[in-house]
Order: structure tokens, then C-alpha cells, then sequence
């Protein structure tokens, strides 16, 4: 009973201060999540943006942004297998060696992300480029999508959340947005369907695309040895392969490997893997990676 | 607000410390509005309890400009003696900016508690710094944040930022001036990299250790190796150090003296 009171009673502080409204025009030059954003007081504000935070053409700015990365996704006959590896960086500094480059995309699946065996419904984003970039309009794009669900009454399809990801780079296109993201997902309308999207507003569907620093090293393993009719196994593998060559070579990619399925009920996690024991397993057991020598 | 009229602050006599060299192809940036306050923060997590400490060192460039400007903030709290606080946060880069984030998130907070009659949780709470941070995705703030706090079951959470609101969960965190002197302390103290059973193997076999939560008395014991050893090597870190310890009995504030060199 006192939990019934307490659920459909009012907090006490509810009307002794300033509503809602008011409460976002004293915090907030902006409201939260609004697409208006704080701009320097400058004419040319991308030049102003680039001079503090773009390392590329200036190794001295101020503002190290994280960045770097690889990241695959393939279709195949059991679905879409998504790959990352986990590390950023700010300049040459390794800012992190944890970071979760694939996003779910979707109000149920937002929780936990624990490996385990029971597919989650929802689509996956990857992030690659500008870490916050990816990470802020992922989230709001599962809002649009979670909205989506509730006004039609069914899940969106991957078609239209990349259209909306893609209008959005779209109009901020030349603010300097930092993103280059895949989103996938298996819908009853498309099957499974696999789009790319990029901060230059450009939205592509296709069957197998790697983004970020590593992605020719990726490319090469992965055109390489792709068919469509891969078994489950054998795709798996060939996603952890990929990103395993990608690292190996392109010093911005590295940590751990983190391998998603994509299948008709959802989305299945397969591990977030250390690479180290990866790839000696690799070099020893298969006898690749055999430029690779213990003495000199 | 010099800089605003086409003045050059970087041909002043202060060095800043990213002053340029006169013949950089970049010098004529005329609006230059951060300053590097220097110092560093890290902080480390346990069972039920969670460290975040900062020096007090102020610089800018090669000046000192303060021992005592803190870096380690109470949200949630009284204003003066930050009471009834249940989070912490903790800002390394340009002061002003940290000052001005701290007090934003700190309001946030105080809102969200009188309007839903409870205390915001740190997961929540880490969220909003997150979009707080990339409100100013264009005119960024000039700071490296940590947050922590005790997470819905009563252990240490602790989330690491950086200056446009990317941000993850971990176990240990080091930002400013120091990280890259103190990051890899930790990565090697408190998350084990590196470090193989003695004997459990030959080469490949070696069985890693695993990390295990730490206790307080470790942790606190980390946190001042941290700084003293920053301190020996890094110019913009010294003169005190300020922990604030969070368990579920409140916040614990602690000051230790470093050198003053």
C-alpha cells in the first residue's frame, strides 16, 4: 500500500520552485539535447574549431579530441556480423584501451551490454572519428528511433534511422563533425540491411564496409576471404581476423576485439577480447603472421 | 579580452603553455580563448568507495599562480561546506571553464533532486555532464573531466571525459598535465596490464593476473605515489593534494602537503 501511495503521489518539492521551463531558462543558455549549440564569437568558426582541436593539421592544438579507429561490418547468409577493435586516441596518446565502438541503437537494448547468449532486439551503430561525435547523435538517434516505435507502433528499419543519422551530418556539414558509422540491423520490411553513413552526409547500403584508420589493412583481409554463404562460425572468425590485421598494422587501432551477430531476433555479443593472446594464438596455432619472429 | 582586438597574446612575455614559436605557420590565431591552468587529477574506484584527487597547483606557463586552487569539486551540495553531497567531480585544464562546468552540473543536479524528490543517480548524472560537454561541441570547454560516485548497488563508479563529452565507465582514470606520467602507474598498479603469474606458465602460457577490487588504504597509498612521483617530474604539479573519498558514509575530504618547488 505505501508503495502505491508513493508511486502515485507527488514528490514534496514538486511546486515549491520554478517550473520545468523556467528551470532550463536559468541552467541553460540551451535547452539539453537541442540541436542549438554554443558557437565562439568568431567569423569563421570551422577555422576557429580547427585551429583547437584538429591534431591532423596541427600537431600542437590544445584540445585533443579521442579519435581513431577500426571498424567492419559484413552481410552473409546468418545475418551481419559487426567488429571493432577498442582503442582512442588524442595525438599520439593512447587516450583509452576500452572503448565500446559499437552502440545499440534502440530503447530496449540501451541497459546492460554483457556478453550473453540471448539475442537483443534493436539495430547497432559503430563509432569511428570523433568519439563524442558518435557517441552523442547515436543516442540520439535510438531517441528518434524510440519515438519512431511509439508513434507507428513497430520498430524502425534500418532504411529510415540511417536517413535520419544522414540529414543530420547532413545539415551540420562544414561545422567539423567527425563521424564515419555503420548502422545494421535485420527488420522484417529489409532483411538484414547494412548502411554507412559519414559526417560528410554521404548514406550508402551495401554488403560489407570497414571505416576508420585501419580500414584498407581490414579490407585486405576481409575481401580477400568474404563469401555470402559463410557459415556462422566462419564469419565470426573472419570478423575478429580483419580487425586482428588491422591492428597489427595501423598503429591508431589496437586492445580488444569486439564481435557482434545480427540476426533475425537481434543482436548476439560474442566477446570483447584482449588481442594480445589473439594474435599469438594465431601466429602459433595457424602459422600466419609468420614475419613475426621472437628473436631478431 | 585583449585578444579580441587582434592582439596577439602569445607575444607577451607570459609563457602559456602552449605559446608558439614566433615562426609557426599558425601564429596569427588572434582569438585565443583558453589558458592551460595546468595540474593533474586521477581517479581510482573500489567496492564501496571511490577516490578522485587533484593537486592544487594554479600555473600558467612558467608562472604559479596559486598552491591552493582546488580541482576536486562536491556536486549536489551545500555551497559552502558542500553538505548533503553525493558526487564528485573533478576538472583539469582551463580553470574558468572548469569552474563554469562545475557550477552548471552542480545546478543540474540541485534541479533534478527538488523536482523529482530524490537524488540524481551517477549514472544519470553522467550522462548530462556528457551533453553538457557537447552543448559546446563548436566552442569546446577546455577541460579533462572525471566523475564519481557510488553507483545503484553501492560500488565505486567512476567516468572518465574528455573535452566534447565522449565518455566510459572505468575502473582508474588520470587526466591533465601528468595523465601520460600517471596513466600507465595505473594501468600497471590497479588493472594488473602486464603482470604474469610467476611460474604458471613458459612464454604464451603465462597466466595473466587479474585485477581485483582494491581497498582504501591500497588505493589512498596509490594516489600519493601517483603525485609525489608526478611532482619529482613534471613542472606544473605540486604544492598539495586533495582527495575526496565517497562511501555511503558521505564525503571524506583529505589534504597532504607536496613539495613546494
Amino acid at each position: 500500500m505505501d508503495q502505491l501511495v508513493r508511486q502515485y503521489s507527488r514528490s514534496a518539492h514538486q511546486n515549491e520552485f520554478y517550473s520545468e521551463q523556467e528551470q532550463h531558462d536559468l541552467t541553460e543558455a540551451l535547452p539539453p539535447l537541442s540541436l542549438k549549440f554554443s558557437l565562439p564569437p568568431v567569423a569563421n568558426r570551422s577555422a576557429f574549431l580547427r585551429a583547437m582541436t584538429d591534431d591532423h593539421s596541427n600537431p600542437n592544438c590544445p584540445i585533443k579530441l579521442a579519435h581513431g579507429t577500426t571498424t567492419l561490418a559484413f552481410r552473409f547468409q546468418g545475418g551481419i556480423i559487426v567488429c571493432t577493435d577498442s582503442r582512442a586516441t588524442a595525438g599520439n596518446w593512447i587516450a583509452s584501451q576500452t572503448v565500446k565502438k559499437v552502440i545499440p541503437v534502440s530503447r530496449l537494448s540501451r541497459g546492460e551490454d554483457k556478453p550473453g547468449t540471448d539475442p537483443v532486439p534493436g539495430l547497432l551503430g559503430t563509432m569511428a572519428g570523433g568519439a563524442a561525435d558518435c557517441q552523442y547523435w547515436l543516442r540520439y538517434l535510438s531517441q528518434q528511433c524510440t519515438l519512431h516505435e511509439i508513434r507507428h507502433k513497430r520498430r524502425i528499419t534500418v532504411a529510415a534511422a540511417s536517413k535520419i543519422l544522414a540529414n543530420l551530418t547532413y545539415a551540420y556539414k562544414g561545422y567539423g563533425l567527425s563521424m564515419g558509422t555503420m548502422l545494421a540491423g535485420v527488420t522484417p520490411q529489409e532483411g538484414p540491411a547494412l548502411y554507412y553513413i559519414d559526417s560528410d552526409g554521404t548514406r550508402l547500403p551495401g554488403n560489407l564496409f570497414c571505416v576508420g584508420s585501419g580500414q584498407t589493412f581490414a579490407y585486405g583481409v576481409l575481401d580477400a576471404n568474404y563469401r555470402y554463404d559463410l557459415s556462422e562460425e566462419e564469419a565470426l572468425e573472419l570478423g575478429r581476423r580483419s580487425i586482428l590485421a588491422a591492428m597489427h598494422r595501423d598503429a591508431y587501432s589496437g586492445g580488444f576485439i569486439n564481435l557482434y551477430h545480427v540476426k533475425e531476433e537481434g543482436w548476439v555479443h560474442h566477446g570483447f577480447d584482449d588481442m594480445n593472446p589473439i594474435f599469438w594464438k594465431t601466429k602459433l596455432e595457424k602459422g600466419e603472421f609468420s614475419n613475426v619472429t621472437s628473436t631478431l | 579580452m585583449t585578444s579580441l582586438f587582434g592582439h596577439n597574446p602569445h607575444t607577451d612575455a607570459i609563457g602559456y603553455s602552449f605559446s608558439q614559436p614566433t615562426n609557426a605557420p599558425y601564429k596569427e590565431h588572434s582569438f585565443y580563448p583558453y589558458t592551460d591552468n595546468g595540474g593533474s587529477v586521477l581517479g581510482i574506484t573500489g567496492k564501496d568507495f571511490a577516490v578522485l584527487a587533484g593537486d592544487t597547483r594554479s600555473t600558467s606557463g612558467y608562472n604559479i599562480n596559486s598552491r591552493y586552487v582546488p580541482k576536486v569539486f562536491k556536486i549536489g551540495g551545500d555551497e559552502e561546506t558542500g553538505e548533503g553531497a553525493h558526487i564528485i567531480l573533478s576538472v583539469v585544464g582551463f580553470a574558468a571553464d572548469g569552474q563554469a562546468l562545475k557550477e552548471r552540473l552542480d545546478a543540474v543536479v540541485k534541479m533534478y533532486k527538488y523536482q523529482h524528490g530524490k537524488p540524481m543517480s551517477v549514472r544519470a548524472c553522467a550522462q548530462r555532464l556528457s551533453t553538457i560537454l557537447y552543448q559546446k561541441r563548436f566552442f569546446p570547454y577546455y577541460v579533462q573531466a572525471i566523475l564519481a560516485g557510488l553507483d545503484e548497488e553501492g560500488t565505486g563508479a567512476l567516468y572518465g571525459y574528455d573535452p566534447v563529452g565522449s565518455y566510459e565507465r572505468e575502473q582508474c582514470r588520470a587526466a591533465g598535465a601528468a595523465s601520460s606520467l600517471i596513466m600507465p602507474f595505473l594501468d600497471n598498479q590497479v588493472n594488473l596490464k602486464n603482470q604474469y603469474i610467476p611460474g604458471s606458465g613458459e612464454g604464451h602460457a603465462l597466466e595473466a593476473r587479474k585485477p581485483e577490487p582494491m581497498s582504501r588504504e591500497a588505493v589512498e597509498g596509490l594516489v600519493r605515489d601517483a603525485f609525489t612521483s608526478a611532482v619529482e617530474r613534471h613542472i606544473e604539479v605540486g604544492d598539495g593534494l586533495q582527495l575526496l573519498v565517497i562511501t555511503a558514509n558521505g564525503i571524506e575530504e583529505i589534504y597532504h602537503p607536496l613539495k613546494k618547488d
